[in-house]
C-alpha cells in the first residue's frame, strides 16, 4: 500500500466556502480559544467563590458549594453542553427562552463557553478548597486576631496565599479546558476538531488533515504549559510552601 | 419534566445503550492499567530509549483532547484497511488514550514509595522483576487505588462522547429516542440525572475510601 | 571474606569514593564511622551492590560485585543487610516479611521458611509479634525484624548501614543488644554507626572516613588510644564528649 500525501492541500479552496483548507484550520483554532479563554474567565470566577463558600464556618453555605461541586463534577460534560443548548431554553420564561433560540448572537459560542465554564469552575473550586484548607489554620486566626473581619480575612491572608498554592493544578485544569472545548462540536461549535473532520470529509486527505490538528493542539498544550510555570514562578513567595522548588 | 412513560417504552434501548457505557468503560479501565503500568515501568526504567518512548507516548495523548483521539482512529483504522466498524475500535481508542492517564497515576504512585524499599528488596536477594510483583506494586497499587478509581468514573462519563461519532452507548440512545419523539427536553434531563445516579454514590464510595486509606498509611 | 580494593565513586562531577582499599576477613566485626557525608553509607552500601561504582574492584566470598557478569540477586541472598529505616515491608506481615524471601530467593517450602523466621523472631524476643504488621511496631522491634528478616536467609555477612540512628534513645540498646550477641557469636559484621560503645565492646576494627576517603584503618584498642589523624582525634572528641 502506497501512501500520498499532498502537504499543499493547505492552499487549496475548501468546498465549504471558509477560503483554503488553513483558513478553515485557522477559523477553528480562534474559536477553540475563544471558547476555552472565555469558559476560564468564568471557571476562575464560579470557581473562586464556590471553594471559598466550602470552606466558610456557615454550614447552609458551604453545602450549596459542595452540592455545586458535586452536579457539576459527576455529570459529563457533553450531557452538559446538550441540557444547556436543548433543554435550558425550554425552561426559562416563553420570551427569553424564544430570545435564545432565535436572536442570541453566537448560540453555539456562548453556550460552549457558559457550559465549559460552569463545568470547569467545579475543578477550580476543589482546587481552591483543598488550597485553602491546606494553609496553617493559625493564619486564619492570626488574621481574626489582628481585628479583621472574616471577608477581610479571606481577602487579604488566606486567599493571595491559597492562590499560590493551587497555580500548579489549575495550570492541568487550564490544559483540560482548551481539550474539554473539543466536545463542543457536538452541540456545533466550529472549533478546531470540527474543523479537521470537515477538512478530512471534503479533501480526502485523512493524514494532513489529522497530523495538522494534532499539531495544532500539541503547540496549544505547550503555550499554556510554559505560561503557567512562568506564572508560577511569577507568583513565587521566598521561603513560602513550595517556594523554594 | 421527565417522561417516564417514553422511558419506559424504550427501556431496552436504554438498558443496551447503558451496558455499552459500562462494558466500554470496564474494558478501557482493565487494559488501560494493564498497559499503563506497562508504561509507568518503562517511563521509569533506566534504559534511556525505553523511557523516552513512554514519555512521548504519554505526553502525546495527554496534550490533545480526547474527542480529537476519537476521530483518529474513526479516520484512520478504515484508510489503513481495518474496517472493523467505529462500535469496536473506541474499545481500542479508548483503552490506548486511558493507558497514557493511568500510567501517571500508577508512576506518582510507585514514585511515592521509598527507595529504601526497593534497596531492601534487593539485598535480600529478590530480582527485578520480584521487587516489582511482591514489594512496590502491591504498595503503590494500596495507595493509589482511589485515584485509579476516580479516573475511571471521569472515564466512565468520558464515555458519552462516543455519541458524537453515532455510536449508540448510552447517551447516544437518548439522543435517538430524543430525536424519534421530538423530546429533547425530557430525554436530555434524563441523560443528566442518569448520569448523576450512577456517577455521585460512586464519587462518594471513592470520598470515603480515600480517607480511610490515608488513615492506615 | 570482603576485599575492597581502590573503590571510586562519582555522582557527576563530584567524588564520593576516593581510592577505599580495606577488607573484613572471616567473623571479624569493622566499625565504619566518620562525619555525615563522608562517604560510609555509600561505601558499604557498595558491598551488596546497592549502589555501583566506576573504579577499583569488591570482592565478596570469591565473587566480584562490580562484574557486571555477576548474578548480583543470587550474591545478595548470601549477605545481609540491616537499613537506617529498617525497610520492612508494611504491606506484609512480620511472618511474611520474613518468609518472603526465604521462598522466592532462596525457594525454601513455606513450613520451613516459616518455621526458620519464628525460631529467628524468638531469638530477637518478638515471637508474640509473629501476626501483626511493621506499622504496629516500635521502632526498636522493627529493626529487631530487620536482623531477624537479614539472618533468616543464613548469610555468610552481615552489613549494617546506621542500624540504631532513626531509633528513640531509649530503643537503641535492644537492638545494639542483638547486634552484640550476633558479634559474640563470631558473624562476620560490617557496621556504619556512630554507637561507640558497641565499637569498644565487640570491634575487631575501626574505619574512619572523611570526605570519600579511609583516613583512619586501625585495631580498635590503636583507634580509640591514639588515632593517627587529626581529623579521626577531632571527630572522637566531639562524640565522645557526650
Amino acid at each position: 500500500m502506497t501512501i500520498n500525501l499532498d502537504w499543499g492541500i493547505f492552499l487549496q479552496e475548501s468546498p465549504t466556502g471558509d477560503g483554503p483548507y488553513w483558513t478553515m484550520l485557522a477559523t477553528g483554532l480562534q474559536w477553540t480559544l475563544a471558547t476555552a479563554l472565555t469558559g476560564w474567565a468564568i471557571a476562575l470566577l464560579v470557581g473562586s467563590i464556590v471553594g471559598v463558600l466550602r470552606t466558610v464556618p456557615y454550614r447552609p453555605l458551604a453545602l450549596l458549594g459542595d452540592a455545586y461541586v458535586e452536579v457539576f463534577r459527576n455529570i459529563p460534560l457533553l450531557v452538559q453542553l446538550f441540557f444547556w443548548f436543548f433543554v435550558w431554553p425550554e425552561l426559562l420564561p416563553a420570551e427569553i427562552g424564544r430570545w435564545m433560540k432565535q436572536d442570541m448572537p453566537y448560540p453555539e459560542f456562548i453556550t460552549a463557553a457558559l457550559g465549559l465554564g460552569w463545568f470547569t469552575a467545579a475543578r477550580v473550586a476543589e482546587q481552591v478548597k483543598s488550597g485553602i484548607l491546606s494553609l496553617p489554620r493559625g493564619q486564619k486566626n492570626a488574621a481574626l486576631a489582628l481585628g479583621f473581619s472574616l471577608p477581610q480575612t479571606y481577602r487579604l491572608v488566606i486567599l493571595p496565599q491559597a492562590f499560590r498554592v493551587v497555580i500548579p493544578p489549575l495550570t492541568s485544569e487550564f490544559m483540560n479546558i482548551f481539550k474539554n472545548s473539543a466536545a463542543a462540536l457536538a452541540i456545533g461549535l466550529t472549533e478546531l476538531t470540527f474543523q479537521m473532520k470537515q477538512m478530512v470529509e471534503y479533501s480526502n486527505e485523512v493524514i494532513v488533515s489529522i497530523a495538522a490538528a494534532t499539531v495544532l493542539y500539541m503547540m496549544l498544550a505547550f503555550a499554556v504549559n510554559r505560561g503557567m510555570a512562568w506564572l508560577e514562578k511569577k507568583a513565587r513567595v521566598p521561603g513560602m510552601i513550595g517556594g523554594g522548588r | 419534566m421527565i417522561d417516564w412513560q417514553l422511558i419506559a417504552d424504550n427501556r431496552e434501548m436504554l438498558l443496551d445503550g447503558m451496558l455499552y457505557s459500562l462494558t466500554l468503560t470496564g474494558t478501557a479501565m482493565a487494559g488501560g492499567i494493564v498497559i499503563g503500568c506497562l508504561l509507568a515501568l518503562a517511563r521509569l526504567s533506566s534504559f534511556k530509549p525505553l523511557s523516552l518512548f513512554a514519555a512521548g507516548y504519554v505526553n502525546l495523548f495527554r496534550s490533545v483532547p480526547l474527542v480529537l483521539v476519537i476521530f483518529w482512529f474513526y479516520f484512520l483504522l478504515p484508510y489503513f484497511g481495518l474496517s472493523i466498524g467505529p462500535d469496536k475500535s473506541v474499545f481500542i481508542t479508548f483503552t490506548l488514550f486511558e493507558a497514557a492517564y493511568y500510567s501517571e497515576i500508577i508512576r506518582a504512585g510507585i514514585q511515592s514509595i521509598s527507595r529504601g524499599q526497593v534497596s531492601a528488596a534487593y539485598a535480600l536477594g529478590l530480582t527485578y522483576p520480584q521487587t516489582m510483583r511482591y514489594i512496590l506494586l502491591p504498595q503503590a497499587f494500596r495507595n493509589m487505588l482511589p485515584v485509579l478509581l476516580t479516573q475511571t468514573v471521569v472515564l466512565f462519563q468520558d464515555s458519552s462522547l462516543v455519541t458524537i461519532i453515532g455510536i449508540k452507548d448510552f447517551m447516544g440512545s437518548t439522543v435517538v429516542v430524543a430525536s424519534n419523539n421530538g423530546a429533547m427536553t425530557e430525554m436530555y434531563t434524563f441523560a443528566a440525572l442518569a448520569y448523576f445516579c450512577v456517577c455521585f454514590p460512586v464519587s462518594m464510595l471513592l470520598k470515603r475510601l480515600h480517607k480511610r486509606i490515608a488513615v492506615i498509611r | 571474606m570482603i576485599q575492597i580494593e581502590k573503590v571510586s565513586k562519582w555522582y557527576g562531577q563530584f567524588q564520593v569514593l576516593a581510592d577505599c582499599s580495606t577488607q573484613v576477613s572471616k567473623g571479624e566485626v569493622v566499625v565504619v564511622c566518620g562525619p555525615s557525608g563522608s562517604g560510609k553509607s555509600t561505601l558499604i552500601k557498595c558491598v551488596n551492590g546497592l549502589e555501583p561504582f566506576q573504579a577499583g574492584s569488591i570482592i565478596v566470598d570469591g565473587i566480584s560485585v562490580g562484574d557486571p557478569k555477576t548474578n548480583l540477586p543470587r550474591l545478595r541472598s548470601k549477605v545481609g543487610m540491616v537499613f537506617q529505616h529498617f525497610e520492612l515491608f508494611p504491606h506484609l506481615s512480620i511472618t511474611e516479611n520474613l518468609c518472603l524471601a526465604q521462598v522466592k530467593v532462596l525457594g525454601r517450602s513455606m513450613d520451613e521458611a516459616h518455621q526458620k523466621g519464628l525460631q529467628l523472631l524468638d531469638r530477637v524476643g518478638l515471637k508474640a509479634q509473629a501476626a501483626k504488621f511493621p506499622g504496629q511496631l516500635s521502632g526498636g522491634q522493627q529493626q529487631r525484624v530487620a536482623i531477624a528478616r537479614a539472618l533468616a536467609m543464613d548469610p555468610i555477612a552481615m552489613l549494617f548501614d546506621e542500624p540504631t540512628s532513626a531509633l528513640d534513645p531509649e530503643m537503641i540498646n535492644e537492638v545494639l543488644d542483638v547486634m552484640t550477641e550476633l558479634a559474640q557469636e563470631g558473624m562476620t559484621m560490617m557496621c556504619v554507626t556512630h554507637e561507640m560503645g558497641f565499637a569498644r565492646r565487640v570491634a575487631s576494627r575501626v574505619i574512619f572516613m572523611d570526605h570519600g576517603q579511609i583516613v583512619e584503618d586501625a585495631g580498635k584498642d590503636e583507634f580509640f588510644g591514639a588515632p593517627h589523624s587529626e581529623r579521626a582525634q577531632q571527630f572522637l572528641s566531639k562524640i565522645l564528649q557526650h
